[in-house]
């Protein structure tokens, strides 16, 4: 370890700002992307298996009408 | 081979490969990232010079070099797409770009915040600066050309034109820094006979760049799955497969 306290480790030897701007940044467009691509991937299957039900209950009030 | 070659079976397969890459990708990425990122922000040494502010380069270079990779896969991809008129190769494009420009974005900021410190200006308008701010207006345009037509199929065409054209922006992206005068440093890595960065903080570095190009190909499995989910969600193989489970 390079530093001798978590203080120490926080300030960056004064350049904390900066250091940690970048690292945060970097994390949350990182976390962002990510998310909202896992998002997108749930919001599809679901638009898909709702498609998929009604189709079926759409069969069903045929066939219900047809007998 | 011609039922290999099969549109139907071909989306299907590629959606089968994601799923198998994924995994592989996601554990690299999340080991890569932690290791990286303690490493560099906790026992690299401090550099002789620009102190605890250089730590800054375990984001900004890999998210530079990255940024130049993700392009040149979609630029392939274009190509593929382009000359030999797969469907799968358009949605790739689609798929990396706003990844792409996500980690432009990061190379963009993290560079600003190093510049701050290090030339006393968050911005200057010099050559590397300049076109690197390209690339993701590059990025962006392709994202938002595609999104532009109701057609798809004209997007796809549109969009990957764009970024088999804007490969011309890689090189000067690379010898900004040899071209032109330049605040920004020259290369370090590249250059591994000079020894120009010391073992101790190239190794952080380079499994950072590992951790980076594993999040680009993990996020990029994610969206193409999404994307040829999207455009073939009215085929059977993908009812099936979310009906059963």
């Amino acid at each position: 370890m390079q530093f001798d306290s978590f203080s120490d480790f926080i300030s960056m030897g004064g350049y904390g700002f900066y250091v940690w701007l970048s690292f945060g940044t970097c994390a949350l467009i990182l976390l962002g992307i990510l998310i909202s691509s896992l998002r997108e991937t749930k919001r599809i299957k679901a638009s898909v298996e709702q498609q998929i039900l009604r189709e079926e209950r759409i069969k069903k009030a045929k066939q219900e009408q047809s007998l | 081979m011609w039922k290999w070659l099969h549109p139907y079976a071909k989306a299907e397969r590629a959606y089968q490969l994601c799923n198998t890459l994924l995994p592989y990708f996601t554990v690299v990425t999340i080991v890569s990232m932690l290791v990286g990122w303690v490493w560099g922000l906790g026992f690299a040494p401090a550099d002789y010079q620009q102190k605890d502010s250089y730590r800054i380069i375990f984001i900004h270079v890999p998210s530079a070099i990255l940024s130049m990779g993700a392009y040149s896969s979609m630029a392939i991809a274009a190509i593929i797409a382009l000359v030999w008129q797969i469907k799968n190769a358009e949605l790739a494009v689609i798929a990396i770009a706003p990844v792409g420009a996500c980690i432009t974005a990061i190379a963009l900021i993290t560079g600003a915040a190093w510049g701050k410190p290090m030339w006393g200006a968050w911005w200057v308008w010099d050559a590397r600066l300049t076109s690197e701010l390209i690339l993701l207006f590059l990025y962006l345009g392709v994202l938002s050309l595609y999104h532009a037509f109701e057609d798809k199929k004209s997007a796809g065409r549109a969009a990957s034109i764009l970024a088999i054209v804007g490969v011309i922006n890689l090189p000067i992206i690379h010898y900004s820094v040899e071209w032109w005068n330049t605040l920004h440093q020259g290369a370090s890595i590249t250059k591994l006979d000079t020894k120009a960065i010391d073992p101790s903080m190239l190794w952080p570095l380079l499994i950072n760049i590992l951790a980076f190009a594993g999040f680009v190909g993990t996020v990029t499995l994610i969206r193409l799955k999404n994307e040829i989910l999207q455009r073939e969600k009215h085929r059977p193989w993908v009812r099936h497969m979310l009906n059963k489970g």
